[in-house]
């Protein structure tokens, strides 16, 4: 068997007295696409930021291509993440710079790669993502919604890394966009052969772009299999989530997170 | 909740606070001081700070010292001490109203908006994506900020003495009816090196100061909108603070030295 790409093991994150993490177990395979989902508060975004390094787990370990980075040092951090593309749920670009630099940023400062042949790569980047050469010139604030992600998919991917995050990729997208960002996704990640993990609830998104999908719930992985076996689960909670209804065993928290 | 319960709580919060800021000062340092250096962003920053920051400064000091020139000759003529106009605001303007007055403007309009920028930035997950974008926020986002602050600060103040002794001296020659030549001449025999110096040494302390909990509130902001206006708050009134604090830590330091 080949070492898994991402593993976690027992990994749990607890804010004061609240645990949103409870020991989670996952592993995603080279070139595979996995899409978390999961309700509100389930906790996918923190477990996302835990394989990222922006936060780190209360205990367990977590694995990339067979490397514990659970407390590793800065500069190791800094390795690891060059193998990382992410795309944010709010594209997150930097407003004080144009769209091109956004995109070419991972090349000029992680790569210290010469600006123009950055500059170069970026608009490459733009025109696989459908922009054209002339956006590259604007500012983030000037863009629509659906094309800041656009470009936050361009800038996750313009490194060419191993890993693709995707944090609710489609959210807050008008239904045409989000099916037009999910076929980016789907293309990006196979041009690259890249290995793509992805955080969603919206199950359209899910089922478009994952080979696999796992469900979070309360903290813990409580399934796991193929996009395609998902309708046949036999889980009454994945079987209440994909269908959207508000009766079944998931009783959603509308306590303080 | 017993009144020990609240005590300690307090206590507590309080050292995990000072605890947080110091770490957060420690980091702040160590980057300012390690390479990579972000050049541009720097010379951004020491633009920001120094240049934009001279009309404000300019205007703060000069009016400055044509009060104190106006209230020197109120108070000192009591006592047929006119003469003494020049060398109080020549002493009063270097050791102490150019360096607070600057240093609080500055807080005012640097420490604000570096805290609402790192702020925003915080909230729309930019700084998070510098991480995954294998760069350091500390050195990418604070360092420059941090060393514009230092040394912009005391050139600041250093024009803003000048200006500040012209306010004086325009209120006594053109009001007062004193004599230029002597009003200047006066000036120049009063200032001693330890004057002008001790004035800029508390410029660069007060710059360290307003950068740093610009940038420490806004780097830690959390909670949207609302946060980001909280973070900017507490930026202006803990570095003003912390300006008259040190202010007077500083001058007893060069008195008794």
């Amino acid at each position: 068997m080949t070492t898994p790409k991402i593993k976690l093991k027992d990994v749990h994150k607890g804010f004061g007295d609240k645990v949103v993490l409870d020991g989670v177990d996952l592993e995603v395979a080279p070139g595979e696409s996995l899409v978390i989902i999961g309700g509100s508060g389930s906790g996918k975004s923190v477990t996302l930021k835990c394989i990222l390094g922006l936060l780190t787990p209360d205990s367990g370990q977590i694995e990339v291509d067979g490397e514990p980075i659970v407390g590793i040092g800065r500069a190791k951090r800094e390795r690891i993440n060059s193998k990382f593309g992410m795309l944010f749920q709010g594209a997150a670009l930097f407003d004080s710079l144009p769209v091109w630099e956004n995109v070419a940023f991972g090349l000029v400062q992680g790569e210290r790669m010469d600006r123009a042949q950055a500059k170069e790569i970026a608009l490459e980047k733009l025109a696989a993502v459908g922009l054209e050469a002339d956006v590259g010139e604007l500012w983030p604030a000037e863009l629509s919604g659906g094309m800041q992600k656009r470009v936050g998919l361009a800038r996750a991917i313009a490194t060419e890394p191993e890993i693709i995050f995707f944090d609710e990729p489609t959210t807050g997208l008008d239904p045409i966009m989000g099916d037009i960002i999910n076929d980016l996704i789907v293309k990006c990640v196979r041009e690259l052969g890249a290995t793509a993990l992805s955080i969603t609830h919206d199950m359209a998104s899910a089922r478009k772009i994952s080979d696999h999908i796992a469900m979070l719930y309360k903290g813990k992985i409580i399934w796991t299999g193929k996009t395609e076996e998902i309708d046949s689960s036999g889980e009454p909670h994945v079987d209440q989530f994909i269908h959207g209804r508000a009766e079944g065993p998931i009783q959603m928290e509308l306590r303080r997170l | 909740m017993n009144p020990f319960q609240s005590v300690g709580k307090a206590v507590l919060g309080f050292l995990e606070a000072t605890g947080k800021l110091a770490l957060f000062t420690f980091m702040a340092v160590s980057h300012c001081v390690r390479p990579p250096f972000y050049y541009r962003l720097l010379l951004r920053q020491m633009i920001d700070i120094g240049y934009y920051s001279l009309p404000v400064v300019g205007m703060t000091t000069l009016f400055a010292g044509m009060a104190l020139g106006l209230q020197t000759y109120a108070g000192f003529s009591r006592f047929s001490a006119e003469d003494a106009i020049a060398k109080v605001v020549a002493l009063g303007i270097t050791r102490e109203l150019g360096p607070v007055l600057a240093g609080l403007m500055v807080a005012g309009r640097i420490g604000a908006a570096m805290a609402a920028e790192l702020g925003t930035m915080r909230v729309t997950e930019q700084i998070d994506a510098l991480d995954t974008l294998s760069t350091n926020p500390f050195k990418y986002l604070i360092a420059p900020r941090i060393i514009a602050g230092l040394t912009m600060l005391p050139l600041l103040v250093f024009v803003g003495d000048i200006i500040g002794i012209f306010g004086g001296y325009i209120v006594s020659v053109y009001k007062l009816g004193f004599n230029p030549g002597v009003y200047i001449s006066q000036t120049f025999k009063v200032l001693e090196f330890i004057d002008v110096f001790s004035g800029l040494v508390k410029a660069g302390v007060f710059g360290f100061i307003v950068t740093l909990m610009g940038c420490y509130n806004g780097y830690n902001s959390q909670g949207g909108a609302q946060g980001v206006g909280a973070a900017t708050t507490n930026a202006v009134v803990s570095a003003s603070i912390l300006i008259l604090i040190f202010n007077y830590v500083i001058t007893e330091l060069f008195l008794t030295a």
